[in-house]
Parts: structure tokens; C-alpha cells; sequence
């Protein structure tokens, strides 16, 4: 049977991690290579970079960082933040990431999911979209949540996979860094409109919050950045509940 | 040199690189028509739509090389799509004809899953062969599939997992074999097979 996938979210900035584990055995906690085998050994199934770097030349340096960590790291991980065209996402893949997410620039130009599929194939197509509860619905926001793209998430989550996503990166902006659990509703109402896999993201701060978003949210996978970061659980811990739960992890 | 990765503008082979390189293999990565009919081992990878890889090694005469090499009792690995090219047909698309050195066509899986399978699923080890040894049976493998092989001939099938249907996953016959998971990306489970791969026999016999 499939495993249900733990994700680990690591934030980047000019190439070294601002926000990852605070493994105590790391000697430079801001490498990336370093990070992403301690969570191999932790057990994550994947890994997702999220790059927050400003500066202009900031694809090489982001690709720079993809072919250290593709070199020695045998597990696929994803590559996110301000890629905006089919060359942005060339560049990061051929450096060796396995998938890219596209965000505001998918919404902006919903043409370049279907152009990126069509180029690369939908599995490396990973629509993020970032959600805020209305009186009905939830609104799609862009530009790392600043601003409401007047998109309902449902709708948006159809299209994107009409276009050629190959996953859903679901993030609730009411529940992100809450710690109260995941956005039940929000994933399985997406999870139940789409064919495709869906990542629930935004809110885990214990192990049964990750069981809710694989079981009633109806997730194929669920991502947690600050949670791990802290160290406060470790992948062995969920994927232990999990378990025990009977679901199927690795 | 050992194991040549055929490049056919196809998707991102470094990773198949390193990672034999990770298990002390020389790997590289080749379109060099020389270097691929003289290279011991040829590695077929594959990603996207199964046509589209079709072309781009018709369009380098590499479909003729692949089946000429594999022939001759070089020793073929065909991963994820580049497996699924080693049978007669694919239905993506209508149809589209593979390499054929493996009889059989490449299903969708059903509308009612989630589709692509993605992620970690285990390899049930339906009978013994040189690809296994060292891995468990039941081991974790990463998969990005939406199409499957379905062998008319169940003796090449090795390994089957389960997803919605129990199909396919590794299969092999003689010197050509083939697996549908990522073993670049299936840590060590992964690099173990890639090893096995690459100190197996010439003429493969199991």
C-alpha cells in the first residue's frame, strides 16, 4: 500500500537554511546538505525548500544549493519560491530538484502549469496554493499571503489540475503557525474536488493533527515546517503514531 | 566505463548518476553514440509522457541502438518511463508503440485513484533475481507513476506492487530488466538495486 508521506518544509535565503531542524549533532545548521540527510535519517519521505532569497541572481545561487543537495541526498525533494517562468524552472530542475511549486506566478499566468507540464510532465508540477477562510469558502491569496487573488481555492485547485498539476500544496493561512491542527475542512473539501494528491500544510503541533489531515482532511501527505524546526516532535514521532494508528508509513 | 545513462533531452539524469556513483559505480551520462555502444551497461530513464520519449529516441536512432545493444546480451535498466519503453505499446494517447523487447502494453491506472501514484510504496518480490539481493522483501521504493506495465507474460514480472490493482513493478527477462519506481531517489533500498544492477552477470541469466 501507498505510505502516507511526511514532508519536512525547510526555508531558505541566499543558500543556507533560516529555518530547519536544530539538530544538535549539525555543526552548521544553516548547510543544506547537512539538513537534508539528517532528515533522511529521520526518516522524511521527502523534503521541500522553500526559497526566500531576494537577490538578482538568485537562480544560480538556487540552483547551486539543488546540486549539492541532489549529489548527496537520495530522496526526492521540491523546490518553491518566486519561480515565475518555464526557464526559472528549468534551471532548478536540471540542477536536479525533483519537483518545483508554483505559487503567484501560476495564478498570475495560469498558462505556465500547463506549459511546465507539458515541458517537464505534470509529476514535477506542484500547484502551492495558500488559502483564507470567508463567511463561505476559503480565498486563494498570492505573494506569500499578502494579497487576495479574488480566487476561490476549490475553483482554483479544479483548474490547476485541468492544467496539469501533478499535487496540491494546500496551506491554510488561518491555521499556519496556530499549532491547533490542520485545516480539516479546507483539505478535504479540496481533496474531494481533485483527482490529484493533496499536501495539507499549515497548523500541525501534535501527532494527531497529522492523523486528522490524512484521514478526515482525505491528504496524501502532509508538510510541517515550525513544528519540526523546533524540534518539539521528531518524523520517528509522527510516523510512530501513525502507525499505531494504522495507517501505512514507511 | 561501466553503467552509460542514455540522454535523450529527457528529463534530469544526474541524479541516476550520482547515485551509482554513490555506489561506486562510474556512471555517465551519454547521447554519444559511440560511448552507448560500447559501454557495458546502458541505463534507460524516462520521465513525462511516454510518446514524447518515444520521439526524442527516435529522433537520435537510439530506439535502434537500445534494441541492437539489448540483443546482444547487454545488460538494460529501464526506469519509470524509460521501463515502460521497453514494452510493445502504451495506451497514453490512443496508442503509442514502445521498443517492444518486452511483450506488453502500459495501462492507466483507474479513474477512481488518485492519480499520479505518488510516493513511497513497497515491492513485493514475486520471485528471486539478481536485483534483489540485499533488499528486503516488502521495501520501500518512491514512486511518480499514472501508467503501469502490464506484461502478457507473467515470468518477466519480479516485483509487483500494489496500488488500486497489484501490477508490475519490476520486471525482468535475460539481460533487459526493468523497474518503475525511482531507485535514484529510493535512498538505500534504491542505491542497493542500482549496485546489483551494476555487477550483474553479462547475458543477466537469473
Amino acid at each position: 500500500m501507498l505510505a502516507k508521506r511526511i514532508i519536512p518544509c525547510l526555508d531558505v535565503d541566499n543558500g543556507r537554511v533560516v529555518k530547519g531542524i536544530r539538530f544538535v549533532s549539525l555543526t552548521d545548521a544553516g548547510d543544506p546538505v547537512a539538513q537534508a540527510k539528517r532528515y533522511d535519517q529521520e526518516g522524511a519521505d521527502e523534503l521541500t525548500f522553500l526559497d526566500i532569497t531576494a537577490s538578482s541572481d538568485r537562480r544560480d545561487i538556487v540552483a547551486g544549493l539543488v546540486r549539492r543537495v541532489a549529489d548527496e541526498v537520495f530522496i526526492p525533494f521540491t523546490v518553491g519560491g518566486g519561480l515565475r517562468s518555464v526557464e526559472d524552472i528549468r534551471a532548478i530542475l536540471r540542477a536536479g530538484a525533483d519537483k518545483i511549486t508554483l505559487n503567484t506566478a501560476a495564478v498570475e499566468d495560469p498558462e505556465l502549469i500547463k506549459a511546465c507540464a507539458e515541458t517537464f510532465g505534470s509529476q514535477c508540477v506542484v500547484v502551492a496554493i495558500d488559502a483564507r477562510r470567508l463567511d463561505q469558502g476559503w480565498e486563494v491569496y498570492t505573494h506569500g499571503g499578502r494579497r487576495p487573488a479574488n480566487l476561490d481555492a476549490i475553483d482554483w485547485s479544479m483548474r490547476a489540475e485541468q492544467l496539469g498539476a501533478g499535487e496540491i500544496l494546500l496551506t491554510s493561512m488561518d491555521c499556519d503557525g496556530t499549532r491547533n491542527g490542520y485545516d480539516i475542512e479546507l483539505t478535504r473539501a479540496v481533496s474531494d474536488a481533485v483527482r490529484i494528491p493533496v499536501i495539507a500544510s499549515g497548523g500541525a503541533g501534535k501527532v494527531e493533527h497529522f492523523y486528522d489531515a490524512l484521514t478526515a482532511g482525505g491528504a496524501n501527505a502532509v508538510l510541517a515546517a515550525s513544528l519540526f524546526h523546533f524540534g518539539e516532535l521528531s518524523i520517528g514521532d509522527v510516523k510512530s503514531y501513525l502507525r499505531s494508528r494504522g495507517l501505512e508509513v514507511r | 566505463m561501466n553503467v552509460a545513462i542514455i540522454d535523450y533531452g529527457v528529463g534530469n539524469l544526474r541524479s541516476v548518476e550520482k547515485a551509482f556513483a554513490a555506489t561506486g559505480c562510474k556512471a555517465i551520462v551519454s547521447s554519444d553514440d559511440r560511448v552507448l555502444r560500447e559501454a557495458e551497461r546502458l541505463v534507460l530513464p524516462g520521465v513525462g509522457a511516454f510518446r514524447a520519449c518515444m520521439q526524442g529516441l527516435q529522433e537520435r536512432g537510439f530506439d535502434r541502438l537500445v534494441r541492437e545493444r539489448a540483443s546482444e546480451g547487454t545488460p538494460l535498466l529501464g526506469v519509470c518511463v524509460g521501463m515502460q519503453l521497453l514494452f510493445d505499446e502504451s495506451e497514453e494517447f490512443g496508442s503509442t508503440r514502445g521498443l517492444g523487447l518486452l511483450r506488453g502494453s502500459v495501462r492507466r491506472f483507474r479513474n477512481d485513484l488518485v492519480v499520479p501514484h505518488i510516493g513511497w510504496n513497497r515491492i513485493h518480490q514475486t520471485r528471486a533475481h539478481e536485483l534483489f539481493e540485499g533488499v528486503e522483501e516488502g521495501a520501500f521504493c518512491y514512486f511518480v507513476h499514472s501508467f503501469y506495465c502490464e506484461p502478457s507474460d507473467s515470468r518477466v514480472v519480479v516485483g509487483e506492487t500494489e496500488y488500486g490493482v497489484s501490477y508490475a513493478s519490476v520486471v525482468a527477462e535475460g539481460n533487459v530488466c526493468g523497474v518503475q519506481f525511482h531507485p535514484e531517489k529510493s535512498q538505500e533500498v534504491g542505491l542497493r538495486m542500482l549496485k546489483n544492477f551494476s555487477t550483474r552477470r553479462r547475458n543477466g541469466a537469473t
